[in-house]
């Protein structure tokens, strides 16, 4: 995979050109669901012209297509906006626009970012880079995939329960989620806002720590961005202690996975960092909290599409409630139904204090633990999936299966912290396996960090 | 409805108001759009946060935050040093985000009460429940066969003030509203014009046979826009819930509309109907977080409220009416205070009169008051105590120096309405006067003792010098002349 540093004094348009050949070249995988040439070009001109300057001129990237860009589409994989294009775009685009960065085009995900293999966009799976027999992981799929075909040396993700980190680990990719609110939301299609983070994928620590730094920073139009905390770290000034998640390491967990995640243990251990292992007992619960609060959070974020004023309206519709439950029917998939209605119940008159409530108790006791060991501990690690690329197809009639995929992401979504997907090597049947190191709130660097020492 | 008055007497009302109250702030609650759609086309004031486009995210107004812990000092209140906004669902082509941003779990504004008066001076206190932010919903026409959506009030920042049922009459229920008016005036929390929807009134009301223990099944009459509609809706649902407990059947808990011409309440919809709203956390807004620094430093720009100057002016012995009158404006409540203030309670008195009766009922709208120099009211005040002018003559000056930048004596002189008190002047005319043969009869009236005569004399001496001499000048030198 090719890094940022290599575009260096290159023509912009070549490097832009170059992409989108690799693009259509690798359109089989279905990585992309748009590409934007003319823009793309445009701007590519600018840069040589010496009119685009900045720490990523000329660079090509993809975003996830539920970041709002202008001139293209921003579907969210999804019928509902199949033909929606915004008239603003993303703050994450416009900080990467200001430093001369240039997106190429749109990635695949699971539609309005729900799943975690890609398979319930409305416009087809992609397939994962190493084997296109099987997923790409997901929701950020297609950016995972994008960057590990080296079509673009970087892609934006979104992660709001693994869903950078996953695809990472499944297509060999560094995935960076950001403690919450170090990226404003502002343009971003929203999932489930309390969990919702934005970050990057790119092929290796330095790139990621670099775009990290420029996305990273308080936002007037996101309430919840903390001001820019993010530094990177050319090298950490003492050794680590970090902490083997107990529960993570189970019998449970697909044998490949763990020995490449031991393996990766063994090189920390020989860069001088302290290695203990640790058990959360809450971490059991971690799932069960997910899946009441991020559904009762998208029951309500996907309100608004209710085919008045954008995107889908049924024709057949002759009635208010059938505009509303015919467009609605139409513009999302049986998976964002199922959480809607799960989020919905959740949040029902009655059923509020038992599960919604419960939940964000169970939510803070989980924030505790994790407290509680970061008192001694600098970082956790463990894997980032259970397994590695399941098969396309093979978890999609079993949602339960499919959400116990998201086991070892959710509870630092929960949380609020920090966590990185870093490659770990391949299994014996050549799958990629990401080791996922979680930090502290405001961290992001010290990870980044970390990883960095063990590829050096 | 024909419910006998000895029938209505055994029963009573029980009510509690929820009052919208739209927030003066110059962009809306959540986004940069104009606040102030007056008089604007159809969706022209919104922006993509309004309209609910995919990825907007709500930015709190802190102008609207400011408001409300204004406003929770008028009303007597607690403010919140936490509190948090939720989002309130439910599916309607006016709300573009299909929830509604409000504040169910934990209100900025705590309990309280208002104290207003009713028209015979009889106090009414109403206890507050709480009140809380929320932004309003857009506007659907209709016509005919399809409606449309307009968005420019959509985001439009509210408190909601809710009240303890502790009313108990429709005069009561107005005399809440109206003082709620006063007191969110003169807060500077809202412009308070009714006709645009500032404040709108929901009516909650139930009737229960007197000294009965539990309240009966209540109805809610929505979307009242006067005190007139909020004391004649609540008339009429007393009158209306009792006639169908005297034929025995029962109150359906619904919420009812109000028809203003036919003064009526109709059915909209009952509670079988009611939606769920599933309440849920807003997790794009953190929570509004007060010291109670910041609330002093904000409670204290809150200027007098009506409280103040009722207590304040017991010292002029007006007339409660006078007194409720004036404060309807409160540009001429605080004049009025500064005078007395300035000048004690007698100019006081005077000024306060005439900004009650020298404005014609009806006339208010009309005169839009621009001066309000304390200095030049009581410069007037003064040329009266003086005998400078007439107390006709006075409020023919005091209706143009509202609006004028001429000072009292500049008009008046300019009117010629300054009275003649220069003695030796009226003594002229007043000899003119009795030298005339046709003042002869009165005269010798007069000096037989029948006193009511020398009124027919002034008025000669006032007539002479068309208007100008002082009479009361003019009454004495003629007695003194008859007396010679």
């Amino acid at each position: 995979m090719s890094s940022i540093s290599d575009f260096k004094g290159k023509s912009a348009r070549a490097i832009v050109e170059m992409a989108l050949e690799k693009a259509r070249e690798h359109e089989s995988f279905h990585a992309l669901l748009s590409l934007d040439e003319k823009r793309a070009l445009e701007r590519a001109d600018l840069v040589d012209a010496g009119k685009l300057k900045g720490r990523l001129a000329g660079v090509p990237f993809i975003a996830k297509d539920n970041f709002l860009t202008l001139e293209s589409t921003t579907t969210a994989a999804s019928h509902f906006l199949e033909n929606f294009t915004a008239p603003l775009q993303a703050t994450a685009i416009e900080k990467l626009e200001a430093e001369g960065a240039i997106c190429i085009g749109k990635a695949n995900l699971d539609a309005f970012a729900h799943g975690g293999s890609t398979e319930n966009s409305a416009f087809g799976p992609t397939k994962n880079a190493h084997d296109d027999t099987r997923v790409a992981g997901g929701s950020s799929g297609g950016s995972a995939v994008a960057v590990a075909l080296d079509i673009v040396p970087f892609a934006l993700g979104t992660d709001t329960g693994g869903s950078i980190r996953q695809p990472a680990s499944f297509n060999g990719v560094i995935g960076v989620k950001p403690t919450y609110g170090t990226v404003s939301r502002y343009g971003v299609v929203a999932m489930a806002s309390s969990t919702d983070t934005i970050g990057v994928l790119a092929g290796n620590v330095d790139d990621a720590e670099l775009v990290m730094d420029i996305l990273s920073g308080r936002d007037s139009k996101d309430m919840t961005t903390l001001p820019d905390f993010f530094k990177p770290i050319v090298q950490l000034d003492a050794p680590k202690k970090i902490g083997v998640i107990k529960e993570f390491m189970t019998d449970d967990v697909d044998a490949g996975v763990r020995e490449q995640v031991t393996g990766y243990i063994e090189k920390l251990k020989a860069q001088g960092h302290t290695i203990e292992e640790v058990s959360l007992p809450m971490l059991k619960y971690a799932l069960a909290i997910y899946y009441i609060v991020v559904p009762a959070e998208i029951s309500s974020n996907l309100g608004r599409y209710d085919g008045i004023r954008y995107g889908e309206r049924s024709k057949d519709a002759k009635t208010l409630s059938e505009v509303y439950g015919l467009s609605r029917d139409a513009g999302f998939m049986p998976e964002n139904k199922r959480r809607i209605m799960i989020g919905s119940y959740v949040l029902s008159s009655g059923f509020f204090d038992a599960y919604y409530l419960k939940a964000q108790k169970a939510r803070t006791l989980l924030i505790n633990e994790f407290n509680e060991l970061f008192n001694t501990y600098d970082a956790l690690i463990g894997p980032v999936a259970p397994t590695p690329a399941f098969k396309l197809g093979e978890n999609t009639a079993d949602p339960v299966k499919m959400y116990l995929a998201d086991i070892m992401t959710v509870p630092a979504s929960l949380a609020g912290l920090p966590a990185i997907s870093v490659p770990a090597g391949l299994t014996d049947t050549g799958l990629p396996v990401g080791v996922q190191l979680i930090g502290p709130r405001t961290s992001d660097a010290t990870l980044l960090a970390i990883a960095k020492g063990v590829s050096a | 409805m024909a419910v006998a008055p000895e029938i209505l007497d055994t029963y009573e009302m029980t009510i509690g108001i929820e009052c919208h109250v739209q927030l003066a702030t110059a962009t809306k609650l959540f986004s940069g759009a104009d606040n102030d759609a007056r008089d604007k086309d159809p969706n022209t004031a919104i922006n993509p946060i309004d309209f609910g486009l995919p990825g907007m995210l709500p930015v709190l107004n802190r102008e609207a935050v400011t408001l409300a812990v204004k406003a929770g000092r008028a009303l007597n209140s607690k403010i919140a040093t936490v509190s948090r906004f939720d989002r309130k669902h439910y599916f309607y082509p006016d709300l573009p985000k299909g929830y509604q941003i409000s504040q169910m779990y934990q209100p900025i504004i705590i309990g309280g009460f208002v104290e207003a008066t009713l028209e015979d001076g009889a106090p009414v206190k109403v206890r507050l429940h709480h009140a809380h932010i929320e932004e309003d919903a857009g506007k659907l026409t209709h016509h005919g066969t399809y409606s449309l959506v307009d968005l420019n009030r959509a985001g439009t920042p509210l408190i909601e003030i809710v009240s303890e049922p502790d009313i108990h009459s429709a005069s009561a229920a107005k005399a809440y509203a109206s003082e709620l008016h006063r007191l969110m005036t003169y807060a500077g929390v809202t412009l308070g014009n009714l006709y645009h929807g500032n404040m709108r009134f929901d009516v909650n009301i139930s009737v229960a046979k007197k000294g009965a223990t539990e309240l009966g099944t209540r109805a809610e009459v929505k979307n009242l826009n006067s005190f007139r509609s909020v004391e004649r809706a609540a008339q009429y649902e007393f009158e209306r819930q009792i006639e169908l407990l005297e034929k025995g059947e029962k109150i359906v808990q619904e919420t009812r509309g109000w028809d203003d011409a036919a003064g009526k309440t109709s059915s909209q919809r009952s509670k079988e109907d009611a939606q769920d709203y599933r309440y849920m956390p807003d997790p794009d807004i953190p929570p509004i977080v007060l010291t109670e620094e910041d609330i002093s430093a904000i409670q204290s720009t809150v200027p007098n409220l009506p409280a103040y100057y009722r207590a304040n002016w017991e010292q002029l012995g007006l007339d409660r009416s006078v007194v409720e009158a004036l404060l309807a404006t409160q540009s001429y409540a605080v004049l009025v205070d500064e005078v007395l203030q300035t000048s004690g309670p007698d100019t006081a008195r005077r000024v306060a009169h005439w900004f009650v009766s020298a404005i014609n009922p009806g006339e208010e709208a009309a005169i839009i008051a621009s001066n309000f120099s304390p200095e030049a009211y009581i410069e007037l005040s003064d040329m009266v105590g003086k005998n400078e002018l007439s107390s006709t003559a006075a409020k023919e000056v005091f209706q143009e120096l509202l609006t004028s930048e001429q000072t009292a004596r500049e008009i008046a002189e300019a009117k010629n309405l300054l009275q003649v008190s220069d003695e030796s002047a009226v003594l002229a005319i007043v000899d003119e006067v009795l030298e005339d043969p046709a003042s002869a009869q009165s005269v010798a009236d007069i000096k037989a003792g029948q006193e009511k005569a020398i009124g027919f004399l002034v008025g000669q001496v006032m007539k002479r010098s068309q208007g100008k001499a002082n009479p009361a000048m003019a009454q004495q030198l003629i007695r003194q002349r008859l007396s010679e």
